[in-house]
């Protein structure tokens, strides 16, 4: 162990600690945004669903709950690689959190590339939202059940990717140092968006891809 | 010409023509004195204070009064059950506005960019014109083609929206015979403001006579392209006495020759004329905006032969 | 601490120490000469607007360059000017003062808030390029996914204005909650900063809705995914109603900061404690949260079950009753005070003339059976300029000259002051009262031309707009003539007792020499 810097905190703040508990509210209140964001289109999906429930049935036939099963495992055991980056961090264990946060980066990759393969199967199959859509199943409405799906998906996709971007920029920064027992609120911060990733598959799994 | 206006304005609302639009005044007259006496009192008191309570020295003491748990209730608790009060009164209104009667005679209503058409069960079609009997309730059945209009009549203090894809309902009972203005109030383009209609409230006999399509016949396809030029609201894009508002004039515009924007030229024939008519957007004159919609689907064939008879006629 | 004399403004120099700028006062600054700079663009639509309806007919423009004239105005002015103006502006420089903090709780993201703004309005009026926008401000669909492809320019730059709005509201949320000096508590911070509190809550909860429901609105208008478009099976009222969700919330983040700025001018030039503070601070809270439930009354007529429309209108009316209680208690603490007409208090006052007028034709709006006739004509345009123009740009007026002396440390001509509210304040009710008794005769919002009838009327409107123009520019030449006149302002030229004014004028960087510490409530007038 050799250089952890000390970290200053902003001379608005009174000390780090202060400092500490105002950015983790920052976190969280973007967190409420996110949800917010989510609920809404979720909640326009939920009026579809009521609304066209035979559309949503017909829809989620072509969907593999499989896949998403699967998706739905390795994204709660990257959470929990998350939780332990934070726990090492706070333990000044640098290399042991890098490695935790090396596996979330890893099963981060791991989603992308299953909605990659379950995003090229539809496409090949016309499966795309409203007017794109070209498949020849005609189901009344089946491409707005697709125009939900790629957006709710493709929503939460995005937010994996910006997810790993923010990882691997942690990643960096505690090679450098700039994190220890003393100042992890960079880790904690990405921590939260992570686990709030996976809160959103968590919901949409079921609602997307287990319809009765 | 200030005065008539105000006396117009002192009325404050458009002729009343339905028993839903005296329900609708009446709450109106009550909306109004309360707020008028609430907005007196409010503007009183604060003029009143600051002549009364105005600084005399730059050391003025005043009271040191923070608050005042019996005025704060009085003026949480009055405005509520005012508030209260005016909205048990619009639902009983709004109940009355929505409700149609069971037997009201059903008008089939479409709204497009940028005219009303209305279509009886026996499969007439008036365009603009909507023509109902007086004292028997009316139910409109509407949609629209394109996007979302709404069909408001101020005599008869309704309006609803008109959406593509469903079908929205109105009514209304006429009681005095006359002639009512129809605006479109959801924006749907350039000339939304142009998207006018009349509502004819004729005698039962009229209304049969009208139905049987007698007042429609005994038109010269001059003077019918004359009616479709205004119904159609082709006149809030095109004048006729030469002026430029945003399409071109039809003055003397028959056998004119015409520049388009993809640098070709025609001369205007009736050919031309039909297929600029059905749809527009073919060949642009130089100069004008490409915003005139389709009418292919709209127009009948004798509809277009009227227009263009009526378009060679205006010449100078 | 610095020398003698030095303060934020010039403790650095050139055009990069603003640019980079960290200090929430610098960045209160660089909101100013944005703002106002999209209001003298907002306001020239405004008055072509008005040129336009001089007279029937095609006067000055087209139809379409009137349609794209009114949604130019409608979106600048609600995105770029009023949304922004208070909060971003007066927030900015005075809530870290007024709480006893040395600045916002994260710096950079407040600097970057404003380079969303700036970014935002690029891509907005970017549309221009694109055959601009002519759907009006909601644009509504399925009009807005035909139309031109400016709409899409239009909607992502509002979409981008959204997180900048976002993110100020975050912010300010975390620095009431942890900033606070010592002694400050819930109960002692001044009336403004309770009103920013309550507009930051709305701004965080309502806004991402609109941020996903404009991008879905992107995504209709490039790729057809259908959701709003009944052609593909859509649902265009769903657009509506997300559309709400988030605007009628907006327009208390528009208007709570207005009645957070009339709580101090009242108390300041009535040198008098606020009657009612935890009335007033509450009612904010209680106006945050119901406007999140009231959205429906925008949608009478448009297809909504009857149900749903009666529930909408009752949940309105609870509405009005914080909004009576705050116009009640600012006037109650005129009552025993000692008043005087300085041009901020005349503004405070013209606030509660107008905004009483748009209070009261609210409740006819909100009453369900009276909304079908008055919906989408100019009653409604007349009443929400009564409340936006009339509350939120008035209280925007009397804040600058209020603070003015701190912010700048000069004073500025008091009797130009007050002639600008003379004109704006007389041009306001000729150019939008007539527009409550046409709206009343029908005459339809967003109507390029009209019936004759209503010639007369709309005529007066018009010169009206000419008077509130000559108010604004005798403004601007009063901020002008400040500057050149170099009066020097004192720290505290009111006689207020908000923490800002204990502070120098302008002040230093770091705002106090020691951290502060309050023992009392902020308007202790004894």
């Amino acid at each position: 162990m050799s250089t952890v810097k000390t970290h200053k905190h902003a001379f608005h703040f009174d000390s780090a600690d202060h400092e500490y508990e105002s950015s983790k509210q920052g976190v969280w209140l973007f967190m409420v945004t996110e949800v917010l964001m989510f609920g809404a289109l979720l909640m326009g999906y939920m009026i579809f669903k009521v609304t066209m429930p035979e559309t949503a049935r017909a829809g989620a036939e072509y969907l593999s709950w499989q896949f998403g099963a699967f998706n739905t495992v390795v994204l709660l055991f990257s959470s929990l690689t998350m939780a332990l980056g934070i726990y090492y961090i706070r333990l000044d264990k640098r290399k042991a959190a890098q490695i935790s946060l090396g596996l979330t980066l890893l099963c981060g990759l791991i989603f992308m590339c299953v909605k990659y393969i379950e995003y090229t199967s539809k496409i090949s199959h016309g499966l795309l939202p409203g007017a794109m859509f070209t498949n020849a199943n005609e189901t009344v409405n089946l491409p707005l059940y697709f125009s939900f799906y790629y957006c709710l998906t493709g929503l939460h996709g995005l937010h994996v990717l910006i997810g790993m971007g923010l990882i691997a920029w942690i990643m960096i920064r505690i090679g450098k140092g700039h994190y220890g027992s003393n100042h992890w609120t960079g880790v904690e911060g990405v921590g939260i968006f992570w686990h709030l990733v996976d809160l959103v598959w968590i919901y949409l799994f079921p609602l997307l891809y287990l319809v009765e | 010409m200030l005065w008539s206006s105000f006396a117009q304005a002192s009325t404050f609302m458009p002729p009343q023509a339905t028993k839903v639009a005296e329900s609708v005044d009446n709450l109106y007259i009550f909306l109004l004195v309360i707020s008028l006496i609430a907005s007196v009192l409010v503007i009183a008191a604060m003029i009143y204070f600051v002549f009364k309570y105005r600084r005399k020295t730059d050391n003025d003491k005043t009271a040191y009064i923070t608050h005042n748990v019996t005025a704060e209730f009085l003026w949480s608790f009055i405005p509520l059950v005012l508030f209260m009060v005016c909205f048990a009164w619009g639902w009983k209104v709004y109940h009355e506005i929505r409700t149609a009667p069971e037997d009201s005679y059903e008008i089939y209503v479409r709204g497009y960019k940028w005219g009303w058409d209305f279509e009886y069960s026996n499969g007439l079609v008036s365009p603009a014109e909507l023509y109902v009997p007086v004292g028997k309730p009316v139910k409109l059945l509407m949609t629209s083609s394109d996007v979302i209009h709404s069909f408001f009549i101020p005599s008869f203090r309704i309006k609803q929206d008109v959406v593509p894809g469903r079908y929205s309902s109105l009514w209304f009972e006429v009681e005095k015979p006359g002639v009512y203005q129809v605006f479109c109030t959801e924006y749907c383009g350039t000339s939304h403001s142009g998207m006018l209609a009349k509502v004819h409230a004729v005698s039962e006999e009229e209304f049969d006579a009208f139905l049987s399509g007698k007042a429609l016949e005994a038109l010269s396809p001059v003077e019918l392209g004359a009616k479709l030029y205004k119904t159609r609201n082709c006149n809030t894009c095109h004048s006729i006495d030469g002026s430029k508002i945003i399409g071109p004039t039809f003055m003397n515009s028959f056998g004119m020759q015409r520049e388009f924007t993809d640098g070709s030229t025609a001369v205007v024939d009736e050919n031309y004329l039909r297929e600029s008519i059905l749809n527009a957007q073919k060949k642009i004159v130089k100069g004008y905006p490409p915003s005139m919609p389709p009418y292919q689907g709209v127009l009948s064939d004798e509809d277009v032969k009227a227009l263009i008879a009526y378009i060679k006629s205006l010449k100078e | 601490m610095g020398a003698a004399g030095e303060n934020y403004i010039n403790c650095a120099k050139g055009l990069k120490s603003w640019l980079i700028t960290l200090d929430h006062k610098r960045i209160a600054i660089l909101y100013v000469i944005s703002v106002l700079t999209f209001f003298f663009v907002g306001g020239i639509a405004a008055l072509g607007i008005r040129l336009e309806l001089f007279s029937p007919g095609p006067d000055v423009m087209n139809a379409d360059t009137y349609n794209q004239f009114m949604t130019f105005h409608g979106a600048i002015m609600v995105f770029m000017v009023i949304i922004p103006g208070i909060p971003a502006i007066f927030g900015n420089f005075f809530l870290p003062i007024m709480i006893g903090a040395k600045d916002v709780a994260f710096p950079r993201l407040n600097l970057l808030s404003w380079y969303l703004l700036m970014f935002g309005a690029i891509v907005s009026i970017s549309s221009l390029l694109f055959n601009g926008v002519d759907t009006g401000w909601t644009f509504y669909t399925p009009y807005s996914i035909k139309g031109s492809a400016g709409v899409i320019n239009m909607t992502l730059g509002a979409f981008i204005m959204g997180m900048s709005s976002v993110l100020t509201g975050l912010n300010f949320i975390v620095t009431i909650h942890k900033l606070r000096c010592p002694g400050m508590t819930m109960k002692n911070i001044p009336l403004f900063v309770w009103a920013l509190y309550s507009t930051a809550i709305i701004q965080v909860l309502a806004t991402p809705v609109l941020g996903i429901t404009l991008l879905l609105l992107v995504a209709e208008r490039v790729m057809g995914i259908g959701i709003f478009d009944p052609a593909l099976g859509g649902d265009p009222v769903l657009y509506q109603h997300f559309f709400w969700f988030y605007s009628h919330p907006a327009v208390y983040i528009m208007i709570l900061p207005a009645m957070g700025v009339i709580s101090e001018l009242i108390t300041t030039y009535s040198k008098k404690t606020i009657f009612g503070y935890t009335a007033i601070a509450y009612s904010s809270l209680a106006i945050a949260a119901v406007s999140f439930f009231v959205w429906g009354h925008h949608m009478f007529v448009s297809g909504q079950s009857e149900v749903a429309g009666i529930v909408f209108s009752f949940l309105t009316m609870l509405v009005g009753v914080p909004t009576a209680i705050k116009t009640f208690n600012w006037v109650a603490t005129m009552y025993k005070g000692s008043v005087t007409l300085k041009s901020s208090m005349l503004f405070a006052m013209g606030f509660i003339f107008v905004f009483t007028i748009g209070g009261v034709t609210g409740i006819m709006l909100a009453t369900a059976g009276m909304d079908v006739h008055f919906h989408d004509t100019y009653f409604v345009v007349a009443h929400f300029h009564y409340v936006m123009v009339g509350g939120t740009l008035f209280a925007l007026m009397g804040a600058i000259y209020h603070w003015y002396p701190k912010m700048y440390g000069y004073m500025y001509n008091e009797l130009l002051a007050k002639l600008s509210f003379v004109f704006i304040f007389i041009g306001f009710n000729v150019t939008f009262f007539p527009q409550f008794i046409l709206g009343a005769n029908g005459m339809p919002r967003r109507y390029f031309d009209y019936i004759p009838e209503y010639t007369e009327l709309n005529r007066i409107s018009t010169m009206g707009s000419w008077l509130i123009a000559i108010g604004f520019v005798i403004g601007l030449v009063t901020i002008i003539q400040g500057f050149i006149r170099k009066e020097k302002a004192p720290a505290n030229p009111w006689g207020s007792k908000t923490l800002e004014w204990t502070i120098q004028s302008p002040p230093t960087h770091h705002n106090f020499e020691s951290t502060p510490s309050v023992s009392g409530g902020p308007y202790e007038y004894r």
